[in-house]
């Protein structure tokens, strides 16, 4: 059996379609987890990145963090969560978040350095309040470099929530993990197409909020 | 007024930026502060919106210290134009303009139609409202960053090289607006540049500041060009001051001789009428008395002359409108030597000679030594 006979398999199996372990139900966890992590990786690297960004300061200190953030392994970091903390989402959450902060964090740091600094001038010399010139002059300016950050976080989020199904939680882990376990690789295959396409979408999505949320303005000018 | 009195820039590390100037920038005029980089001219500036904040000294704002005043507000009473427009290039070209307004609390429509009206009178054709920055050359969009400058209607405007990247026809052009529009609306402009020639064409006040921002010569142009004060202002000033000088005086005085004029159909006897010994050329007109050129009067049949056989006459000056300097070079650049003054239609006016011009250049030196200060207000184009 080849690779397509497996994908094939396992799609057209009405098990797979339903109940508990259901597609849906592993998909909606899956998203659930992603969301839940992006979201809170957010909360953490938007406002530092836009503050240290528009402020100038504290850049050595991010980047060492960004790298020590990159260079702690996942998988170690949940085997370490549960450990100490047993069982449970937060376990998950925590080595998510701390794979999502640093893409975030960085990104975010550098499109507010490289914005440029003249109409930032103007701004000030114009009158606005800090505030002013950040929420109305950098960061539309520098929203495209952000949003491919929050992008390359959220992919990674996604390929990565598979870990969740290590310490019994759902997701779209749970048939890699199982069907490896139980010798079922019409399972894994499958799991593993969904993960990729739920990637996919996620660039998907990304694209349409460039699109949306960036001036045709600094489109056409970048 | 604005009235910058003993002030001090001095930077942590030591460099002094600004040394105890001392300058009266008067109201409704065009105060150019010009000097070699590194001459503390941004920094004056800067420190009038208090982007810079002086070490020591007072700036005073219609006798009020700006200190006092609260920063957002004081900048949104002055106009801030920088030298690359420093547009936002996420907003339309309306809505870069309505930027203050906006911030002053006009609603969205009365920041626009202002926005509207000033992009016609800074010479932006309305089209481009909807436009966003990068889709328009670099002198259109520092007209934006003027437009967008005066749209709360500041009685001060600040402008920081603002005509420096782009290249000299535009600059020329924007020069030329800025002095239309300043005749219009008669604000209190602080201009910063590099380019004397820029800070003599446009400034009522010239102020020249020297390396360690010190001045080195505050004075209008025309005096600047006739009494620079020192060795470092006259070096500034470059070779050809004596030259740029005569942008000052007006060629309306010159001598204007008609007699050399013939028009192309002239007859033998109205050609010889018109040959005198004063001149040795007559210069040829069109039927409606536009110049085609010089010919020697031996040359000139009746009827016979032929285009090709005159000698170019170089480029005419408006007689009365243009300056002597104008009137000279064309009287240099004629071959015959002598220049071609024309009226507001283009018809041949008179000719005048480099030795009458000469004379006059003479008799206005005299003139200006015996008023002492040449007149601002007898200035004219170029």
């Amino acid at each position: 059996m080849n690779l397509i006979n497996f994908i094939n398999a396992f799609f057209s199996d009405s098990a797979h379609w339903t109940g508990y372990d259901g597609i849906p139900t592993r998909v909606g966890e899956h998203i659930q987890y992603t969301l839940q992590a992006l979201v809170l990786a957010a909360a953490i690297g938007l406002p530092v990145g836009l503050i240290t960004g528009h402020t100038g300061r504290g850049g050595n200190a991010l980047s060492l963090i960004a790298t020590a953030g990159r260079a702690l392994p996942t998988f170690g970091l949940l085997v370490l969560m549960t450990l100490m903390l047993g069982f449970g989402l937060v376990n998950v959450m925590i080595p998510l978040i701390v794979l999502a902060v640093p893409p975030i964090l960085v990104t975010t740091y550098e499109a507010m350095r490289s914005v440029d600094p003249s109409p930032v001038d103007a701004a000030r010399g114009m009158g606005m309040s800090e505030a002013q010139v950040l929420f109305q002059v950098e960061l539309p300016a520098a929203l495209p470099l952000i949003l491919s950050g929050l992008r390359s976080a959220a992919i990674q989020i996604v390929s990565t929530a598979t870990i969740a199904a290590y310490v019994s939680l759902g997701g779209l882990g749970r048939y890699i993990v199982d069907g490896l376990y139980q010798r079922n690789y019409e399972k894994v295959v499958g799991g593993a197409t969904l993960v990729a396409g739920l990637a996919l979408v996620t660039l998907a999505l990304f694209w349409a909020v460039h699109r949306t949320a960036v001036s045709r303005g600094v489109r056409g000018s970048g | 007024m604005i009235r910058i009195d003993s002030v001090t820039k001095r930077y942590p590390d030591g460099t002094v930026a600004v040394d105890r100037l001392s300058l009266e920038i008067p109201d409704r005029s065009i105060t150019v502060l010009v000097g070699p980089s590194g001459c503390g001219k941004t920094t004056t500036l800067r420190m009038i919106n208090r982007m810079v904040e002086p070490s020591e000294g007072t700036i005073l704002l219609d006798g009020k210290d700006i200190l006092q005043q609260p920063v957002n507000t004081l900048r949104r009473s002055m106009g801030y134009v920088i030298q690359n427009a420093g547009l936002f290039q996420h907003r339309t070209i309306v809505d870069n303009i309505a930027t203050v307004p906006r911030m002053l609390g006009w609603g969205k429509d009365k920041a626009r139609a202002r926005a509207r009206e000033l992009m016609e009178r800074v010479g932006l054709d309305a089209a481009l409202a909807r436009r966003y920055p990068y889709q328009l050359s670099g002198g259109q969009q520092q007209r934006v960053g003027v437009a967008r400058a005066l749209a709360a209607d500041p009685p001060v405007l600040l402008m920081d090289e603002p005509f420096s990247a782009v290249d000299p026809v535009v600059r020329k052009g924007l020069q030329d607006e800025l002095l239309r529009i300043q005749e219009e609306l008669g604000k209190t402009i602080v201009f910063v540049t590099h380019d004397i020639d820029e800070a003599v064409k446009i400034g009522t006040m010239v102020a020249v500041m020297r390396t360690g921002g010190k001045l080195a010569q505050f004075a209008p142009p025309a005096e600047l060009l006739s009494d620079p004060a020192d060795a470092f202002v006259e070096d500034f000033l470059g070779a050809d001051r004596g030259i740029r000088r005569l942008s000052f005086f007006p060629s309306a005085g010159l001598d204007l001789l008609t007699t050399p004029i013939v028009a192309i159909d002239s007859t033998a006897e109205q050609i010889a009428a018109r040959d005198t010994d004063d001149v040795p050329y007559l210069l040829v007109t069109d039927l409606d008395g536009r110049p085609l050129g010089w010919c020697e009067p031996r040359d000139l049949t009746a009827g016979a002359v032929e285009a090709e056989q005159l000698l170019p006459y170089g480029r005419p000056f408006v007689a009365g409108t243009d300056s002597l300097r104008a009137a000279l070079d064309c009287a240099v650049l004629s071959p015959t030597g002598w220049a071609v003054a024309v009226d507001a239609e283009g018809r041949a006016a008179g000719v005048v000679s480099q030795q009458t011009i000469g004379e006059a250049i003479r008799g206005a030196h005299a003139e200006g030594r015996k008023t002492d200060k040449t007149d601002k207000t007898a200035r004219v184009a170029r």
